[in-house]
């Protein structure tokens, strides 16, 4: 257990390194180009890292307190994703009490499962129970307008804020031999390993991004950033196998595949935004928007992380 | 007290994010503002985004009939938010409206008026403003007339439920008005409710 301790501090430490870097670069370019703040790019650049400050912290913090520290922060942030999510969505007057049982009945019990670690069901609560009780919810209200928009939206919505982003603190309760009492070194991975490779990728981008993507979704993502990104973020994954059961290419393909999900899982949120017409999913954390933007990519790397571990790892 | 956790509430719950547009919050003016009415929580909301200095000389105007009917109602009402009750059933009531709002502005007071007098709980964005937005700024000339529009509140607490529902809210301050010299109570009304409309974020705005 202990030595459990001494890896998350190390990991901690790294990070608080990697930031502590971060701020020194922003803070000469601040002095250099923007000792006014007159660089929009500059100011929004140490918005970000501030806010990367404030949420490594959060999220060292939740890990360190172990089980009950993790399942917290996620169901915070799985509040704050609905009610992003179900703020754009066209949940109207008639979809009240839907709306009500969402946030704080399903919710809710979709983290107490995790909690007591009863997979049976929280695998198949939100996908298989909530799919088929949700809509008689709100079919007892009468209004039939957009009644299959209505109804595909929520579900999606829990989805993707709830089941995705409980199956992090899930990973907590996989039993591989060898690696017991370190889940919570495992979600420190993911959540290094597709957060880098989002930085990774919006430096490479920078630096020399040509041939954009995916134009009409996200203007800013590049082949040579994606490809930069992905294959940096990769070899950062292989170098923190210590983290993982993997041995050194198992972390390299696991690491790709979780870099892919999260690529992939930021373009299927653009594509929402783009139709909903905003920038931003909210405008909680400063320099990132909201929680959703933050979160995008570690929605969709973390079931497929999770039941890839739990199929071929674990007991 | 009570209002902080009101408004620390009011805060978790639907995130509310104030926008500025063509007004300083800062500027220690006295002023009316004026809002689209769709739930008992918009004056909460308006009072959680306002600078902490202005809430304590902010008062609602609100129905003495609803708030006055004892119990949480009133405590909340009266106590905590100091509201201005204003009785809507004039029947052999001495006090006029105009003067009751006229007399807390001379104490140095701001309002929070909801010109179309009632809930809206239409369909329509807006409903026809009633005239004592026109006669309170007619008889106050000097003070500042803000536009406060209230953004999805609607959908957090519609009529008839009593589960609030977290969704995110936007509150948007239009630049300050004030009556012409000339200008017909009409004219007015139809200017006040248009810069209140145009405050309404509109989807395809967004960039």
């Amino acid at each position: 257990m202990n030595d459990v301790r001494a890896d998350l501090l190390a990991t901690i430490a790294g990070i608080g390194g990697v930031l502590l870097v971060a701020s020194i670069i922003g803070a000469i370019l601040q002095r250099r180009y923007s000792p006014d703040g007159e660089n929009a790019a500059v100011e929004n650049l140490n918005d970000r890292i501030r806010a990367w400050w404030v949420m490594a912290i959060t999220i060292s913090v939740a890990l360190l307190g172990g089980r009950t520290g993790v399942v917290l922060l996620f169901f915070i942030c799985s509040f704050a994703a609905l009610r992003e999510f179900m703020t754009l969505t066209n949940a109207s007057r008639a979809d009240h009490n839907t709306l009500a049982a969402a946030f704080f009945i399903v919710l809710p019990v979709q983290f107490y499962l995790i909690w007591i670690e009863w997979y049976g069901l929280y695998s198949i609560f939100i996908p298989v129970w909530v799919f088929l009780l949700l809509p008689v919810v709100s079919a007892l209200s009468g209004e039939t307008r957009n009644f299959l928009i209505r109804v595909a939206e929520m579900q999606w919505a829990l989805m993707i804020c709830v089941f995705c982003v409980s199956h992090v603190p899930a990973l907590m309760s996989l039993n591989i031999p060898g690696h017991e009492g370190r889940g919570v070194l495992l979600i420190a991975w993911l959540v290094v390993t597709v957060q880098l490779s989002d930085v990774l990728q919006y430096v490479w981008g920078k630096l020399v991004g040509r041939h954009k993507i995916a134009p009409r979704l996200s203007p800013s993502k590049t082949v040579e950033g994606f490809l930069g990104g992905c294959l940096s973020a990769t070899a950062i994954g292989m170098a923190l196998k210590f983290m993982t059961p993997f041995t050194l290419w198992q972390a390299g393909l696991m690491g790709l595949c979780v870099i892919m999900m999260g690529f992939l899982g930021g373009l299927v949120m653009s594509a929402i935004k783009r139709d909903r017409g905003v920038k931003d999913w909210g405008h909680t954390i400063a320099g990132h928007g909201g929680f959703i933007d933050r979160l995008d990519s570690v929605l969709f790397a973390a079931p497929i992380y999770f039941h890839l571990l739990r199929y071929y790892w674990s007991v | 007290m009570t209002a902080w956790a009101i408004t620390t509430f009011a805060h978790l719950l639907t995130a509310v994010q104030p926008q500025w547009q063509g007004f300083d919050p800062a500027e220690r003016h006295q002023r009316i503002y004026f809002a689209n009415h769709v739930s008992h929580g918009d004056f909460v909301l308006i009072w959680a985004v306002l600078p902490k200095s202005h809430r304590r000389r902010t008062r609602p105007v609100a129905g003495a009939d609803y708030w006055r009917r004892g119990g949480l109602r009133e405590f909340i009402g009266s106590d905590v938010f100091n509201s201005l009750l204003i009785e809507r059933n004039r029947d052999g009531v001495e006090d006029d409206p105009i003067a009751q709002m006229a007399a807390a502005l001379d104490e140095g007071s701001s309002l929070i008026i909801f010109p179309e007098g009632t809930r809206n709980l239409t369909d329509t964005e807006l409903l026809a403003f009633r005239s004592g937005i026109y006669r309170l700024a007619r008889s106050r000339p000097g003070i500042d007339v803000v536009p406060v529009w209230i953004d999805n509140l609607n959908r957090v607490l519609p009529k008839g439920s009593f589960i609030p529902v977290p969704l995110m809210c936007k509150v948007i301050f239009g630049a300050p008005m004030h009556v012409g010299k000339d200008e017909t109570k009409d004219a007015f009304l139809a200017r006040a409710r248009t810069a209140l409309l145009s405050l309404k974020p509109r989807q395809e705005d967004a960039p």
